[in-house]
């Protein structure tokens, strides 16, 4: 399973600070937004959608072409504002 | 540099007595700067009841880490601290501490600069800010973009 979290604004959206996935024919993080983007019902699920999302597998930033696999902590997120 | 002081934590911290800890960390130490950040109580101007700070436990640790480690690489760092709070916070409380100590103040300032401007943008942290209005999460402002293209060799 890839485990799925979420932080902030999306966390919001999204209604959830985490869900499971099976890993499926996911492949990269793109593949994985699209199927959230799918399957997801909540009304704020447009947020996936926003140009801005960043991700990070396995707590390092990587780019949507980035492989995902079972067992990888995906982390979706709005750009940050700390400091 | 001696393993760099990292803290993530809700509790407040005292800035004097963190200086006075990197000051004690080694004999070689001429210059220590330091920067602590504040809540304001105007942003966009609106009045600010609170700010409320998330992050992503791990992660964000890890990349004050590897922010500070890429500091030491470009300058003389003897030693480093960085707290940054979390939580409920209120207008004029203390949110961060970033401090330096290094043989000699341009590298002491430098590091310090750097390690805020890093800080701003890729710290996985997330402000909430609530105003008279209603609450609205903060978006990563220009400016800080532009200060941390600055570092970029």
């Amino acid at each position: 399973m890839i485990e799925v979290v979420f932080f902030a604004s999306v966390r919001e959206a999204l209604g959830k600070d985490r869900m499971q996935m099976d890993p499926g024919d996911i492949d990269t993080v793109e593949d994985l937004l699209a199927r959230l983007i799918r399957e997801e019902d909540s009304p704020g699920r447009e947020v996936l959608s926003g140009e801005n999302l960043l991700v990070a597998v396995n707590q390092t930033m990587v780019e949507p072409t980035h492989p995902v696999a079972s067992g990888d902590e995906v982390a979706i997120f709005p750009p940050v504002t700390g400091g | 540099m001696e393993s760099p002081r990292i803290l993530v934590q809700e509790a407040p911290f005292d800035a004097g007595t963190e200086i006075r800890h990197l000051g004690a960390a080694s004999g070689q130490t001429g210059a220590i700067t330091s920067f602590v950040g504040l809540v304001r109580d105007i942003n966009e101007n609106d009045q600010v009841a609170g700010l409320y700070l998330e992050h992503y436990p791990g992660m964000t640790e890890k990349q004050i880490t590897e922010i500070v480690d890429e500091a030491a690489g470009r300058w003389r760092i003897l030693a480093a601290t960085v707290i940054h709070r979390v939580g409920q916070l209120y207008p004029s409380e203390e949110i961060v501490f970033v401090g330096m100590a290094s043989e000699h103040r341009g590298d002491a300032f430098q590091a310090c600069e750097f390690v805020m401007d890093y800080l701003k943008t890729r710290a996985t942290f997330w402000k909430k800010e609530r105003t008279p209005d209603g609450e609205r999460w903060l978006t990563t402002r220009q400016t800080d973009l532009d200060a941390a293209k600055t570092w970029q060799r």
